[in-house]
């Protein structure tokens, strides 16, 4: 019978996360960082499916509704992330993200535009002095993440410099799961040091777990935590280019992680599910989810996001259903 | 912005609509396939959320309670033991299709007169009371392979004497396989919820079912004595407390009637230091706090490994914070009205003595309404094992909380109780949880989840917990007889 195998343990010391020393101690090492995470509280995938069903029985009513439409507006990454993306495209996206719904000037703004890192230009170019939306780029040889690091951190530093507001990353799922969970560390830590701006200031970096190819929620705990040892601002489910994307037990397992940060160090980790999320039926779910299980101080686009592309369509057509009591169609919503 | 969204959680009302549940302003009994008046006095059943009049039923008498006996004894004897067992399940099929189409009715009538929250009535109690009817359905053409052999015959005419907590359900569970195996039956529901079971005739009217095979009868513990100790009944079942259980023992004793008990409970949830926390957090709360507490085999101790037991009494206060209490028919209610102004008072009874015996009572912080009767989650902490709190059924939503140190001390602690209805470890290593399973006096044991049930699994306890088993092939040989003569009145 082969033995599994186990990945040698090194006492080499990791980067100085201040976060790691502060709650694993003085010694981060490969050792320190696995016998961390393997201590964590399992997770059982039957009772948490259960849980994360049960949010979807919440029936959201009326002025409820109204007040969720719009938050779900306000917590948006509007994205694009295509290999056939042109400045056009995003110019237009930028434009919907300033004006979600022409017919409705009370509509609120989105939170982010998400774009490739090469893209970042135009939509600085495109929002000119406006700065309450912001720019969020997907660096880091993104969506494979096979890439040398020090690639990585070039295509991080570069999107930065264009006048990225916030990163987004992802991890080698490679390295994670054969247990070189030392070197995903050190890859988060250099990464948010690239982060970092001339004067000083850092974009914020949301860490990209892509759950789909994590397999268990066992996993998706240990990775959630990882990431925040690491510095992560934020921790988000998908790339949306690998199926399944954001689930909602794989979200509620990510949101328990973070209330457990809170109540470790009184520090507010985001969370951002991203990929699969389409309706606003679906959207709501969420934000009963993340209300009932962080709290509804979470709602906010600097502790919440939703990264989609076809959901804020769906958001707009049921907002005009509860303003004027009738269904629209596509050809009332533009197209981003 | 959009309106601060920290107000997100107040969600709007979203109660279910009354409208499609028409009553009519009295119900007499169902006796022999009709409603007939009966001979006893009216009573009102009330909303316990309200407190409001909801419709009168009639008081069985002695008389009315032997006219149900005869109409059963008559339908047995001609018809239904008499009818092949596949078409006494065709007749079951139908039944369960018809709880299905009336689901939404049946779900709104409990809600109303039980003060369960809708989402419980309409996602488990009417589900649960279909699928049983579905499941008998399926043995009353194979009774021959239950296990007893194959010279099975029924035993002739049931009484059943259920509870209030789950009235429709757990009259599924006393029907479906009485039916099944060729018995005839007179029902009684609890006094305060009768309002399912008179649903429940209209539905055995449209079924088609034959006179007198179910006869449904209302009053109260009257009512349910006259129905047990009538002398033409061969099989008592009864669902309750154990204070009545033991008299309807007793009053059956030395007859040959046969009897399965279905009693109270004082359940350990066992919750050990490798436990998926997060799961067994929901788990505790669904142990104690599901159906307001109303239920048997709820997990009213809990017995937490010592070390994790700050953590875990912390978590789940911050968890039943979240709670809703109010409107049952609300459809995002967690926490629905106690079901009567005498339950209530045993809960603040029992409540009172735990503060009393020095236990520390913390209630979850929500808004009691104004009429109707209702208990915050409650949780105990400090709890001795010879407080009363840690001894009696109290049957509302009040957890004990007890720590443990070694699985040997669980086990012991758990054991330490004159029930043994159920049980529930947390624990994520199997070798563990079977261990642990193998050395409790329960009935039932859940582990890693808790308060599932299925029709194909047997349900019953040990000790004062009750005797013989609901559910699973179990549930129809207590309603079976091996005896190769027929048997005929037992006077």
């Amino acid at each position: 019978m082969a033995t599994a195998k186990i990945p040698e343990a090194t006492s080499t010391l990791l980067a100085p996360a201040e976060r790691a020393l502060q709650v694993i101690g003085g010694d981060v090492s490969d050792a320190s960082l696995r016998q961390y995470l393997e201590g964590l509280s399992p997770v059982d995938a039957v009772g948490l499916h259960a849980r994360a069903a049960s949010f979807q029985t919440r029936s959201i009513k009326a002025a409820s509704k109204k007040t969720a439409l719009d938050t779900i507006i306000t917590l948006t990454d509007l994205t694009t992330l295509e290999g056939a993306d042109t400045r056009g495209k995003v110019r237009s996206l930028v434009a919907k993200a300033i004006t979600p719904d022409a017919g409705d000037p009370s509509t609120p703004t989105v939170a982010a535009v998400c774009v490739y890192g090469d893209m970042v230009p135009h939509v600085r170019e495109a929002l000119g002095a406006r700065t309450d939306i912001a720019i969020a780029a997907v660096a880091t040889a993104f969506p494979s993440g096979r890439a040398s690091l020090a690639v990585k951190i070039a295509d991080t530093k570069d999107a930065v410099a264009a006048g990225a507001d916030e990163i987004d990353m992802v991890i080698d799922r490679g390295a994670f799961l054969s247990g070189r969970y030392g070197e995903v560390f050190d890859q988060i830590v250099a990464v948010k040091e690239a982060c970092r701006r001339a004067d000083g200031t850092y974009a914020h970096l949301k860490v990209i777990l892509e759950t789909g190819e994590l397999n268990t929620y066992d996993n998706v705990r240990k990775a959630s935590w990882l990431a925040i040892l690491a510095g992560g601002d934020f921790i988000k489910t998908s790339t949306g280019k690998v199926s399944p994307a954001a689930t909602m037990p794989v979200t509620l397992t990510m949101l328990h992680v973070v209330r457990d940060w809170k109540r470790l160090t009184g520090e507010n980790i985001g969370v951002k599910p991203a990929g699969g999320i389409r309706s606003s039926k679906d959207a709501i779910r969420y934000l009963v989810m993340v209300a009932e299980t962080v709290g509804s101080t979470w709602l906010h686009p600097h502790l919440f996001r939703f990264g989609a592309s076809s959901l804020l369509n769906d958001v707009l057509l049921q907002r005009q259903k509860m303003t004027t009591g009738r269904y629209s169609g596509s050809a009332y919503v533009t197209e981003g | 912005m959009p309106d601060a969204p920290e107000g997100f959680l107040d969600y709007a009302p979203a109660p279910e609509s009354t409208s499609l549940l028409s009553l009519k302003e009295q119900y007499g009994l169902f006796i022999n396939g009709d409603f007939v008046e009966g001979s006893g006095s009216p009573f009102a059943t009330i909303s316990p959320a309200t407190e409001k009049t909801i419709t009168h039923v009639t008081e069985a008498s002695e008389g009315d309670v032997d006219a149900a006996v005869q109409a059963a004894r008559g339908a047995f004897d001609t018809t239904w033991s008499r009818m092949s067992g596949s078409e006494r399940g065709k007749y079951l099929f139908r039944i369960a299709r018809l709880i299905q189409e009336r689901a939404r009715e049946l779900a709104v009538a409990e809600t109303l007169d039980n003060g369960k929250p809708i989402k419980e009535s309409r996602d488990v109690d009417v589900p649960l009371a279909a699928a049983w009817f579905f499941y008998y359905a399926g043995w009353a053409d194979k009774l021959e392979y239950a296990g007893a052999g194959p010279q099975v015959r029924p035993l002739g005419v049931a009484a059943q004497v259920i509870p209030w907590n789950f009235p429709l359900l757990m009259l599924a569970w006393k029907i479906a396989p009485a039916l099944a195996a060729g018995n005839t039956v007179v029902i009684k529901p609890a006094e305060t919820t009768p309002l399912s079971a008179l649903l429940f005739a209209e539905i055995l009217q449209q079924a088609d079912l034959p006179p007198g095979v179910v006869n449904i009868i209302t009053g109260a513990g009257t009512t349910g004595r006259f129905l047990v100790e009538h002398p033409d009944v061969n099989k008592v079942a009864f669902t309750g407390s154990t204070a009545v259980g033991r008299e309807i023992a007793r009053a059956v004793a030395g007859t040959d009637k046969k009897l399965t008990l279905e009693l109270g409970g004082k359940a350990a949830n066992i919750v050990f230091d490798d436990a998926p926390l997060e799961q067994a957090i929901e788990g505790i709360v669904d142990g104690i706090f599901f159906n307001q507490g109303h239920v048997c085999c709820a997990g009213s101790r809990l017995l937490v490994q010592e070390n994790i037991e700050e953590e875990v009494v912390s978590r789940l206060k911050e968890r039943l914070s979240t709670l809703r209490l109010g409107d049952p028919l609300d459809k995002n209610t967690d926490i629905g009205a106690v079901n009567s102004a005498a339950q209530l008072e045993r809960i603040r009874t029992l409540s009172q003595a735990g503060e009393e015996e020095g236990a520390e009572r913390w209630s979850a912080p929500c808004t009691i309404p104004d009429q109707g009767f209702w208990w915050a989650p409650t949780v105990f902490t400090g709890v001795e094992t010879s407080h009363r709190i840690a001894r009696e059924e109290i049957f509302g939503p009040v957890l004990s909380v007890m720590s443990f140190r070694t699985p040997a001390e669980a086990i012991a602690k758990a054991n330490n109780t004159p029930y043994g209805l159920s049980a529930g470890i947390w624990s994520d290593k199997g070798s563990k949880v079977l261990a642990v399973a193998d050395k409790l006096h329960a009935g039932v044991i859940w582990s890693n989840t808790y308060n599932r049930f299925d029709p194909a699994s047997p349900f019953g306890g040990y000790k004062e917990s009750g005797y013989g088993r609901e559910g699973g092939r179990h549930g129809l040989l207590a309603y079976l007889s091996t005896a190769t003569t027929r048997k005929g009145r037992t006077r």
